[in-house]
């Protein structure tokens, strides 16, 4: 199992990769998210993969599964979600008002009005 | 336990919030804030007296013991961060009374600043590399608002390298939790640190302890520096100076507080690596300050230069160094803040950044550029003013460690530091008065007196840094030695 | 967005919205045990606000939901930091909760958690933030 999460985590992230190295902003934002999940996966399968009951003593289980790693995960999502949802609406934001999604020009803009505030 | 170290955390987050509810009232939305972050330096204060005379206080979050749960820790260090931020939001709060524009006010702005404040208390007090990230993102996600707070096309397109570079450290920084978390099955930072010490530094926890420094380099723009001076001299002068003076602060203190509590056995590689990236950092960092002319970007320049010198006393490590870190930290975040709210006096005044373009304003408004003047002094580090006692500590634990290179290059930053400030003084200040002037600015006054109470605690905590030192050799004291903040997590 | 002819969608959703909204009850309530909880009830509940949405136009919405969801956000926030609070006044670290056994009508012997009060924060504060920012890219066109 271990070993399957360690592909999957490694190729989500070369995707990430790959997608934040293009010059679309909508592909870098969906990069960036990509590659949050990739870490999701990263912490699960960092903390051992293994089935087990929620750790509530009354129930009548043995085994039981780790707590921790699924609450720093779900913090993480929200965390995540939050920041996916407001780079989107920024993103938007900066198409309507620069008229474009591409890095390139976005940066040209930006190193030119550099060199006029030199 | 002790309760009262929640309270930096809660206040602004009570205020923050309360605040989104009267988005409409301007005028109570300020004194609101204003009076939350008063309120603040004074929880701060008693906290670093009951520090002072009992040690590190605790909170077991929730009740949970501490491996187990979220511990918020109070020591010497961080309350002292905590004190000077407080100090440092109240004067930036009140300037932006006249220095935002109520678009700006109307759209969130001060709530945003305590959802800021909030961050960089939490980042501070918590024992909890977890947690830590959790504030650090509170923190981000404020920022992120704040920088694009107003809309224009420059704000946009930095905004934009600003979140992608940090969600990426974000990134990194969970993955190198997660790594941590296997290899050692905590994240508590003082059971990290015993940990640790247990099983032996070995290669691959030091390769995670590269990846924080890489995370929270980007943070505090150690080193990986390039997307801070454009990002920092987009906002208003107000939110400039919030950023220049917290951001990377608390970037600064999380390696400080990792590389000093968890992962310092293996100094020979990080250590030498903090030093190498930090003798960069002022070189690259001194060198832009030198050329540029843009005020934002001199002033971007020197708070990544600074970040260098702060750093440079993190790789030495010995006990004058620590005790001259936590002494320029404090000071380095006031005077920065002064000079990006003087800067944005400037600006205003000129209506140009540039200062090639303005000249003559030492005629036309003697007090900002004599505020201006001690400021530089300041961060440039000469006796009487805040920034020697750091920088003369810090120096004098490299010689005593024998890093000739390292003393050398915090003298060469100071020369460079020296120079870029003057140049701003001399083209911008003095000279011939420029005719275009911005006719609508007049009230500049109100906008000096309250950076003024910045100016007067540079002047004092220079003069008096005798009495001020206890308290910084305690904080340094406690980071020099390991086990105290252990103890002091584990003891209830 | 100009109000649609989808009969299929908009007759469909009327009646899906309303399971989608029990759901997202059933799971706030189990969260406590089992998987659930005020996070993910928000995002069911803004799914299903959502879908409305997309089979009428956010002016439905508005009227069917009157709600500022800004204030929504800052009152669930409210709400949760509250409940952390409240420990204070007891003595108690903060954000310590306590539960009890009560014998409600119609439910009989049922726990009582403060973490209940915490969840339900979260929740509208779920919803105020999704429905803000699906708000804002929604309304010009």
């Amino acid at each position: 199992m271990e070993v399957i999460a360690a592909v999957v985590v490694g190729i989500l992230f070369a995707v990430g990769i790959y997608l934040i190295l293009t010059q679309d902003l909508l592909r870098i934002v969906l990069g960036t998210s990509l590659m949050t999940h990739a870490v999701h996966l990263l912490l699960m399968a960092m903390a051992g993969l293994k089935g087990g009951a929620a750790p509530l003593l009354d129930r009548g289980k043995e085994e039981f599964a780790d707590p921790l790693p699924q609450a720093l995960i779900l913090t993480s999502i929200v965390i995540n979600f939050g920041i996916t949802a407001f780079f989107l609406v920024l993103s938007y934001r900066a198409y309507q008002k620069l008229d474009t999604t591409d890095m390139d020009q976005l940066r040209s803009e930006s190193s030119r009005h550099r060199g006029r505030s030199r | 336990m002790n309760n009262w170290v929640a309270a930096p955390l809660l206040i602004p987050l009570f205020t923050a919030v309360i605040l989104i509810f009267l988005h409409n009232k301007l005028m109570l939305q300020r004194w609101i804030s204003l009076f939350s972050t008063l309120l603040n330096t004074a929880v701060a204060i008693g906290l670093l007296l009951r520090v002072h005379e009992d040690g590190i206080q605790t909170l077991n979050m929730s009740g949970w013991k501490p491996p187990y749960g979220i511990v918020l820790v109070a020591d010497m260090f961080a309350v002292l961060l905590v004190l000077t931020a407080s100090v440092v939001s109240a004067c930036c709060l009140a300037y932006s009374f006249r220095g935002i524009d109520e678009q700006r006010e109307r759209h969130y702005f001060y709530s945003l600043v305590h959802f800021m404040l909030a961050g960089v208390n939490g980042s501070f007090l918590t024992g909890d590399l977890f947690n830590l990230f959790v504030c650090f993102e509170l923190m981000l996600m404020s920022s992120y608002a704040l920088i694009v707070l107003g809309g224009t096309k420059r704000q946009f397109r930095e905004t934009l390298h600003y979140i992608l570079i940090n969600v990426l450290s974000s990134t990194l920084f969970v993955a190198s939790i997660a790594y941590l978390y296997g290899a050692t099955g905590t994240l508590n930072m003082a059971h990290l640190s015993l940990r640790i010490a247990e099983l032996g530094q070995s290669g691959p926890i030091t390769a995670v302890a590269a990846l924080l420094l890489v995370v929270f380099s980007v943070k505090a723009g150690l080193f990986l520096f390039f997307w801070l001076p454009g990002s920092y001299g987009a906002p208003p002068a107000a939110v400039s100076a919030l950023f220049g003076a917290l951001l990377t602060k608390v970037g600064m203190y999380a390696l400080i507080r990792t590389f000093t509590l968890i992962f310092y056995h293996e100094a020979v590689v990080t250590h030498t690596l903090i030093g190498i990236m930090a003798v960069a950092t002022i070189v690259l960092g001194g060198f832009g300050a030198v050329s540029q002319t843009n005020v934002n970007r001199i002033l971007g320049y020197n708070v990544i230069a600074s970040i260098g010198l702060i750093s440079l006393a993190l790789a030495v490590s010995n006990e004058h160094a620590l005790t001259g870190a936590v002494f320029y930290l404090v000071h380095d975040m006031i005077a920065k803040a002064l000079l990006f709210l003087l800067a944005g006096v400037l600006v205003a005044e000129t209506g140009t950044e540039r200062i090639n373009r303005m000249g003559g304003v030492l005629l036309h408004s003697p007090l900002l550029a004599w505020m201006f003047l001690i400021a530089s002094l300041s961060v440039v580090g000469l006796p009487p003013l805040s920034g020697f006692p750091g920088k003369l500590l810090i120096i004098q634990g490299s010689l005593e460690s024998g890093s000739y290179i390292i003393a050398a290059a915090g003298v060469l930053l100071t020369l460079l530091l020296l120079y870029s400030l003057i140049k701003i003084f001399i083209l911008g200040f003095w000279g011939d008065a420029r005719k275009e002037r911005n006719p609508e600015w007049k009230q500049p006054r109100k906008l000096l007196a309250s950076s003024a109470p910045l100016m007067l605690i540079i002047v004092l905590l220079g003069l008096f840094a005798e009495p001020v030192l206890p308290y910084i050799q305690q904080a340094s004291g406690a980071l020099s030695d390991p086990s105290v903040y252990i103890q002091a997590v584990f003891k209830e | 967005m100009p109000k649609g002819n989808d009969i299929f969608l908009q007759n469909v959703s009327k009646v899906v919205v309303f399971i989608i909204l029990a759901f997202a009850l059933y799971l706030f309530f189990t969260g406590h045990g089992s998987p659930g909880g005020g996070f993910i009830a928000g995002l069911m509940t803004a799914g299903a606000l959502l879908l409305l949405a997309l089979s009428f136009d956010i002016e439905t919405v508005r009227k069917v939901v009157p709600v500022d969801y800004k204030l929504l956000t800052a009152a669930g926030l409210l709400i949760a930091l509250c409940t952390g609070t409240g420990a204070l006044f007891f003595g108690e670290p903060f954000l310590k909760h306590a539960f009890g056994y009560f014998d409600l009508p119609l439910l009989g012997k049922t726990e009582l958690h403060t973490a209940l009060i915490f969840d339900l924060g979260v929740y509208l504060a779920v919803i105020g933030v999704t429905m803000t920012i699906l708000l804002t890219i929604g309304e010009d066109n």
